[in-house]
């Protein structure tokens, strides 16, 4: 990782109010130059709004943030020229081609026509589109149109790109594509990437850093390894309809670091797993209490954000349903 | 201006390319054009216009066709808003007048080709031309109705989530904006409370420059047409550029 230590961004105590709904909460982090930063956390945990804050579309409500060096209240425009973004949604024009598309993004960042007629049809090529930039958009697929929009946040040389939920919707093996391009990008063109995720292997495979937010705070942020080697150990989960009562019964075991119940499961992190596997089946077998499956993993991304919030991402997903409809809400109201 | 160009090269290139739209937005003012004209020439003749009641309506049903085709072309930025593209322009570094202008300027400019195809097809319904520079005089009176009812669409698309309300406004906005305009028959013979009611549609004016043009007849003196209706456009634009500025997404 090629960084000098100049933060590529840098964000304090920002903050994001909709009414009485704080979607961002206070949050302070840096990015060095050629890293890539993701953001995890499940939806509506304020990924999207501290996104649409640093790109200077939505206003902070207090704190500040320098995108570049550029202040995104002062500076607006400069931050902009800076910056390359994939939304979440789509935003191409469906009715022009792939090329209009990227031409009409050239004539925006005022991209001389002599350069955009070199420029495109090489940014076609990176993400494998060349053969097709002549159809019309609508006649792509959700991978193509996703590569299609990566190229063309390339296209005015962005210093950092923001990348919102970038594999979101796709097969695998277009997600593995989309990665290798991301990475490969960062390394070959040295750009620094802001992405959100709520995919863990997503997070693990491609960040350098990567900052746990939930319910709008960011609760903890480092590279990937150390998270998961702060859990440490072995994790072992244990899907059960008695999972409280499992729960009782295996906290009492001395080598039992941490236990989680969440959503009819028990998470145990403890150490050397292989070895006390057998003795958690015998106890629960004789105490009558029934395991539907068991599984024994390496500590995941899941498991640190199991860890700090007692839950899943999977479950916060589901709860925070109900908060994310408010947040369109308010986003109307606004 | 570059930025401007841009926008407006896009409008107009999505129009060139739907021809379904080309081709359906003329169907309803032929209709009318065939229906009322046809069935009402021979019965209906309006004092001082020597072309029958087919060559009085044809402005007003040009007028019409520029009319709805610009409102729509201004509201399109609700598509672009619910299908994201909108924020690809947002977040470039240009300002919205630029952005809001271009939209006005593609938008009048294919509503103002719709308007023409209009007129030509006028031509073989036998309308006869009173002089060649009636011609620019009309397409002036054609540009300033496209521009400012697509800056009106752009300031009503500014405040509109999504297309449900499309329909209120085809029926509460435009139909009355038309059926009041006089497009369809003269003012001058109108009640005077409804003659009234016609001067405050600002879509009377652009029907009787267009008339003024082709025919070489009106009931408002054409300087009126274009004080009114410059001042209408300059005011819808401020509206627009205005509502457009503040438009969230």
């Amino acid at each position: 990782m090629n960084s000098n230590q100049t933060p590529a961004i840098q964000v304090e105590n920002l903050t994001r109010k909709f009414d009485d709904l704080v979607a961002v909460d206070n949050v302070s982090f840096s990015i060095n130059t050629g890293e890539i930063f993701g953001l995890l956390g499940p939806n509506g945990a304020g990924k999207t709004t501290t996104i649409s804050m640093l790109s200077t579309i939505l206003k902070a409500t207090s704190g500040m943030a320098l995108v570049n060096g550029f202040s995104i209240t002062k500076n607006q425009s400069e931050v902009r020229k800076s910056i390359g973004i994939v939304f979440q949604d789509q935003s191409l024009d469906e009715e022009l081609t792939a090329y209009e598309n990227m031409d009409f993004h050239g004539r925006l960042y005022r991209i001389p026509k002599v350069e955009r007629r070199e420029k495109i049809p090489d940014l076609l090529k990176l993400v494998g589109l060349e053969e097709r930039g002549k159809s019309l958009v609508k006649t792509f697929s959700g991978g193509m149109r996703r590569r299609l929009e990566i190229a063309r946040g390339l296209l005015h040389e962005p210093k950092i790109l923001f990348l919102d939920e970038p594999t979101l919707g796709l097969d695998p093996q277009t997600r593995n594509h989309l990665w290798e391009y991301i990475q490969r990008l960062n390394r070959d063109k040295n750009i620094t990437m802001i992405l959100t995720t709520h995919y863990m292997d997503e997070a693990d495979r491609l960040c350098d850093i990567v900052a746990i937010i939930d319910q709008g705070k960011i609760i903890t942020m480092d590279k990937p390894k150390n998270l998961k080697d702060s859990i440490g150990g072995d994790m072992i989960s244990i899907e059960s309809a008695d999972s409280s009562q499992i729960k009782s019964l295996v906290e009492s075991f001395s080598w039992v670091k941490s236990c989680k119940l969440h959503n009819g499961f028990v998470t145990i992190n403890l150490l050397n797993a292989e070895k006390h596997v057998a003795e958690i089946v015998n106890s629960t077998n004789k105490s009558g209490l029934f395991i539907q499956s068991i599984s024994i993993h390496k500590p995941t991304l899941e498991d640190v954000f199991l860890h700090y919030t007692g839950r899943t991402i999977r479950e916060e997903e589901t709860s925070s349903r109900d908060q994310m409809r408010l947040h369109r809400k308010m986003r109307r109201i606004r | 201006m570059d930025i401007v160009y841009t926008i407006w090269l896009r409008n107009v290139k999505r129009y060139l390319r739907s021809k379904s739209r080309i081709i359906g937005s003329l169907g309803m003012p032929l209709f009318f054009l065939l229906t009322l004209g046809f069935g009402l020439n021979s019965v209906v003749s309006v004092p001082r216009f020597s072309q029958g009641y087919t060559g009085f309506i044809i402005p007003g049903i040009i007028a019409m066709s520029v009319l709805f085709s610009s409102i729509f072309a201004g509201i399109q930025i609700i598509w672009d808003k619910q299908f994201g593209f909108l924020k690809e322009t947002l977040v470039a570094p240009v300002s919205r007048l630029e952005i809001m202008i271009g939209q006005t300027l593609g938008g009048a400019t294919t509503a103002f080709i719709q308007g023409f195809i209009l007129l030509v097809l006028s031509l073989l319904f036998g309308l006869i031309l009173a002089r060649i520079s009636g011609f620019l005089i009309a397409f002036g009176f054609m540009l300033l109705i496209g521009l400012s009812f697509t800056a009106l669409g752009v300031a009503i698309a500014s405040k509109m989530e999504d297309m449900h309300g499309f329909q209120l406004i085809m029926n509460f906005l435009i139909f009355p904006i038309f059926g009041l305009s006089g497009a369809i028959f003269p003012i001058d013979s109108l009640p005077g409370w409804l003659k009234a009611i016609t001067m405050f549609d600002p879509l009377t004016y652009g029907v009787e420059g267009i008339r003024y043009g082709l025919l070489g007849v009106s009931h408002i003196n054409p300087l009126l047409s274009l004080v009114v209706l410059g001042g209408f456009t300059i005011a819808m634009i401020i509206l627009g550029a205005e509502l457009f500025r503040k438009i969230s997404i």
